[in-house]
């Protein structure tokens, strides 16, 4: 239950930060939380990485349908020469997640050090 | 060890967010860029997407309505005429931005500033063409007047009131992709823009090109190989109309035989950045006895290199004191092409020749001192700062002459000996307001109000054709044209006296023009204005083939109709071949044709003359003509090492018809006079192996053969921002004048009857956003010569159906 509650409280604390601060501030909303809530490293990791694969990728894929796919589907050309707009909604779904998953990843892993310190 | 594992996961997070947040080469920052919030994905229109909105904004001096149809297009109301300029500016600020930015960037030799030291060579060109020296002069001129600077004011107030509202998350993708920011509009770029166009379309004069082959040829030689009035010429002026006593003339200098006839050094200058020949455009009117429904019809295509975004942006623009329709250029105010309540009018290209270049002797390196009558005189500095991204500043410094800026020297592509250099002298960096010219022109109720109008139109020169609803038709070639002595300025000219200058400016009223001609309809397609009568010696890069099946597809013709205009201006016929292929087929011996060969060469003959897309016959003449002239020409040009001009297609076409033993045709390196059949047999089957390899690829057919792509503004960088493969057929010396990448970039059929009817389209679609469903909308009904029936809001038509979305400007003091 804590799981599920850190991925929805990270997504919506990341979609608030978003409209803020700059992208980069979807790695503190997850470090901080992590920080607060107690979870082992792995749970840590995942929580954060698939809250923000979830927003990042729903969000994108919202945008995506609602475009009908014409700019995804140009830019996946321009950079992997192929016009699926599939790939830059994966694309962001995982640079969202790992940049989350890691911050949270380095959070919970001092807070365990100071729990045993 | 778990502090290990910590400082791992840490210095990771970090350098993962350090590495996503920079650029990397071409590649942009890709944290930002893939933010759902930040990045691109903000550009991702939605389809649905509701363009209503309200803005506060300071500067308005009152309330303007903009009613958007369903094609995106503006219908501006607003109550004072500068406010409807104010709201044009933010519109092509809030729909162009990036390519309005660009495009001036580009003018003043700012490209290197956004995508680096590749640019460099063509930025210093730029400069050295005195590309922004002429926007500051044109710049002065505008605020000068205050008519032309409350109107620039309010487009510059109006664009940087757009900006201002942006944030970076909105900003055009370009700019994302490139890595840079917009900065604030002003009255310069308006400035640096026209000069873009007066490049573009008075600035191609060939005198390196034609130096370089009078290096080869006599003077009569080359008067036979470049000939000033072709033989099958249908000019702009109808034949025979008389001109007025020349109120100059020009005197050739003394040492013209021995000092500019002469036969030049080889000159090796190339230019970086040569704009197109092809570059024009066709018109037409037809007055009212001609047509079915008695209201005379104006048809305007100009055609340029097609870009997406488009370089057209069309709107309405009314109120109280103007009602005018039409393709406008974000960058400038005003309508270009148009329609009013009263006129109608298009442009094409002049072609005429507006500059030229004079050779140079400078003291030393210094460039501080030129040779010219007699002495040592001063040149002035202008030292040009070109930014680099990521490197350091470069400086060039332009000597400025006499003539005008030295273009060519020791530091900048100059292969000529010792101290020698090119200066320019170039109508487009004189003083003049064609901005006024066009705002004026806007809102001309009749003929003496459009004349009055254009002679603000100096440099580029246009054909302006005209209609009125009250039923005149009328065509001006409208521009400051140098008077010249025979053959002046065709080559490079001595710079070291004054007698070689130009000598004056073509008096207004003698430019060439006609109004309600006999024939009953007027037309221009780049070809030479007027026939051998008139009194100055004209030079220019003239079409001839257009404006042939123009005048042959109007000329005695009776109850046109709009459908017709439309079929006339999007027709495939191939005039130029219509007039060479009986000669080629001719002379070309069948007998030694294979069955290989004689299957093209049922292709060509079997034919019908139209460049459709379908059709295989194009290719075929085209490679076999091209083969030809290779034959005829290489021979004699061998010596000169880069490209260089051959003599025109029309006049070895018309060569060949007047003479099948034109002299050109022998080979001068084999002892044997060779005879035209047996170089256009050679030609033939010279060309077969590459029919072959076509034929194998799919791309006989014209259409595939021609691939005609409307490339982004980025060109081959951003190939899935373009269109291509579009099925069009055309091409050169064919109305549709559609080539691989340019050709009709706006088409236009207006019949001024008591309610105008106006028919539009363009390459494009009216946002530059590539995200957008709007961004290149039209194109596939351009493709397919189809037309949009124009609406023209009216005061009361808040609720017409078609219109879709409303913009509300209202003022603001905060």
């Amino acid at each position: 239950m804590k799981f599920f509650s850190v991925i929805i409280v990270t997504a919506l604390l990341s979609l608030a930060a978003g409209f803020v601060f700059p992208w980069w501030a979807i790695a503190p909303v997850a470090f901080v939380i992590a920080l607060v809530v107690p979870q082992k490293p792995g749970f840590a990791f995942l929580s954060a990485f698939l809250a923000l694969a979830f927003l990042w990728g729903g969000l994108a894929s919202y945008i995506d349908v609602k475009n009908k796919h014409i700019l995804a589907g140009k830019l996946a050309d321009l950079f992997f020469g192929k016009p699926s707009h599939y790939l830059l909604v994966v694309l962001t779904s995982l640079i969202g997640g790992l940049v989350a998953g890691f911050s949270a990843l380095t959070a919970s892993l001092l807070r365990a050090k100071k729990i045993n310190a | 060890m778990r502090w290990l594992f910590i400082s791992l996961s840490g210095i990771l997070s970090v350098a993962l967010v350090v590495f996503l947040n920079t650029r990397i080469g071409k590649m942009p920052a890709l944290g930002e860029f893939l933010s759902p919030q930040h990045g691109f994905w903000q550009n991702a229109e939605p389809a649905g997407y509701n363009f209503s909105e309200v803005h506060k904004l300071k500067g308005l001096k009152g309330k303007v309505n903009v009613y958007f149809d369903d094609r995106l297009v503006p219908h501006v109301y607003a109550d004072d005429p500068t406010d409807a300029v104010y709201v044009q500016g933010f519109l092509h600020a809030r729909f162009r931005l990036w390519q309005m930015e660009f495009q001036t960037h580009a003018s003043a030799g700012r490209v290197s500033e956004v995508v680096g030291d590749v640019a460099l060579n063509y930025d210093r060109e730029q400069r050295r063409l005195g590309m922004t020296y002429g926007a500051e002069i044109l710049l002065a001129e505008l605020e000068k007047d205050p008519l032309t600077k409350s109107l620039c004011d309010a487009y510059t107030a109006g664009v940087n009131a757009y900006i201002n509202t942006l944030s970076a998350s909105e900003l055009p993708i370009e700019y994302k992709l490139l890595g840079y920011e917009p900065e604030k509009w002003n009255n310069l770029k308006i400035a640096l823009f026209v000069k873009s166009m007066s490049k573009m379309l008075a600035g191609n004069s060939n005198d390196f090109e034609f130096s370089s082959v009078q290096h080869l040829f006599s003077d009569e030689q080359m008067q036979l190989l470049f000939p000033s009035v072709p033989d099958s010429l249908q000019p702009i002026i109808p034949p025979g109309t008389d001109f007025l006593r020349p109120a100059i003339e020009p005197v050739m200098p003394a040492s013209a035989d021995t000092q500019y006839f002469k036969r030049s050094a080889l000159s090796l200058i190339e230019e970086e950045d040569e704009p197109d020949e092809d570059n024009g455009s066709n018109n037409w009117v037809v007055g009212a006895k001609m047509t079915k429904n008695g209201a005379p019809i104006l048809c305007n295509d100009p055609h340029l290199e097609l870009s997406l975004p488009a370089i057209w942006y069309e709107m309405q623009m009314s109120g109280p004191s103007i009602n005018v329709y039409g393709s406008s250029f974000p960058g400038i105010p005003g309508v270009v092409i148009g329609f009013n309540d009263s006129i109608a009018w298009g442009v094409t290209n002049s072609q005429r020749d507006m500059r030229d270049f004079y050779e140079i002797q400078f003291r030393d390196d210094s460039k501080k001192e030129y040779f010219y009558n007699g002495q040592w005189e001063k040149t002035k500095m202008r030292v040009e700062e070109i930014a680099i991204k990521n490197e350091a500043v470069f400086y060039d410094t332009v000597a400025y002459t006499v003539f005008g800026p030295v273009v060519y020297d020791h530091s900048f592509k100059n292969s000529l000996h010792e101290n020698k250099a090119i200066a320019m002298r170039w109508k487009a960096l004189d003083p003049s307001n064609e901005a006024k010219g066009f705002w004026l022109l806007n809102h001309a109720n009749n003929y003496e109000e459009y004349v009055q109008a254009i002679k603000y139109i100096e440099c580029p020169p246009q054909n302006f054709v005209f209609a009125s609803k009250s039923g005149d038709i009328a065509i001006w070639q409208q521009g400051a044209f140098p008077a010249r002595w025979d053959r002046q300025g065709l080559y490079i000219m001595p710079g070291y006296d004054s007698s070689y200058q130009w000598q004056g400016i073509i008096p207004q009223d003698e430019n060439p023009h006609a109004l309600n001609p006999e024939q009953g309809f007027l037309q221009s397609a780049n070809q030479r204005p007027v026939d051998a009568n008139y009194p100055y010696f004209i030079p220019g890069n003239y079409d001839l083939y257009r404006g042939i099946t123009i005048h042959n597809r109007l000329v005695g013709k009776e109850g046109l109709t709009v459908d017709d205009m439309k079929n006339l201006q999007t027709d495939n016929y191939n005039s130029f071949a219509a007039t060479i292929r009986p000669l080629l087929l001719n002379h070309l011996q069948t007998a030694s044709l294979n069955n290989d060969a004689g299957r093209y060469y049922q292709i060509v003959k079997d034919w019908n003359l139209r460049n459709d897309v379908i059709e295989k016959g194009p290719v075929v003449f085209n490679l076999w003509f091209d083969s030809l002239e290779s034959l005829i020409w290489n021979d004699e040009l061998a010596a000169l090492k880069m490209a260089n001009k051959l003599p025109y297609e029309r006049t070895l076409a018309e060569a060949l018809l007047r003479d099948t033993a034109f002299s050109y045709i022998d080979n001068v390196n084999t002892p044997d006079k060779e005879s035209l059949t047996a170089l256009v047999t050679e030609a033939f089957l010279g060309i077969i192996p590459g029919l072959d390899s076509l034929n194998q690829q799919g791309k006989l057919e014209w259409g595939a053969y021609k691939n005609t792509t409307v490339y982004h503004i980025l060109k081959k960088s951003m190939m899935p921002f373009s269109r291509s493969g579009l099925p069009i057929g055309g091409g050169q010396h064919i109305i549709n004048a559609t080539q691989h990448s340019h050709g009709a970039s706006w088409r236009m059929v207006v019949e001024m009857g008591a309610e105008t009817q106006a028919f539009v389209v363009y390459p494009g679609g009216q946002s530059g956003n590539p995200g957008s469903k709007y961004y290149d909308q039209f194109i596939n009904t351009w493709a397919a010569g189809d037309y949009y029936r124009v609406w023209v809001y009216k005061k009361g038509d808040e609720a017409h159906p078609r219109a879709r979305w409303k913009m509300e400007f209202l003022p603001t003091n905060n």
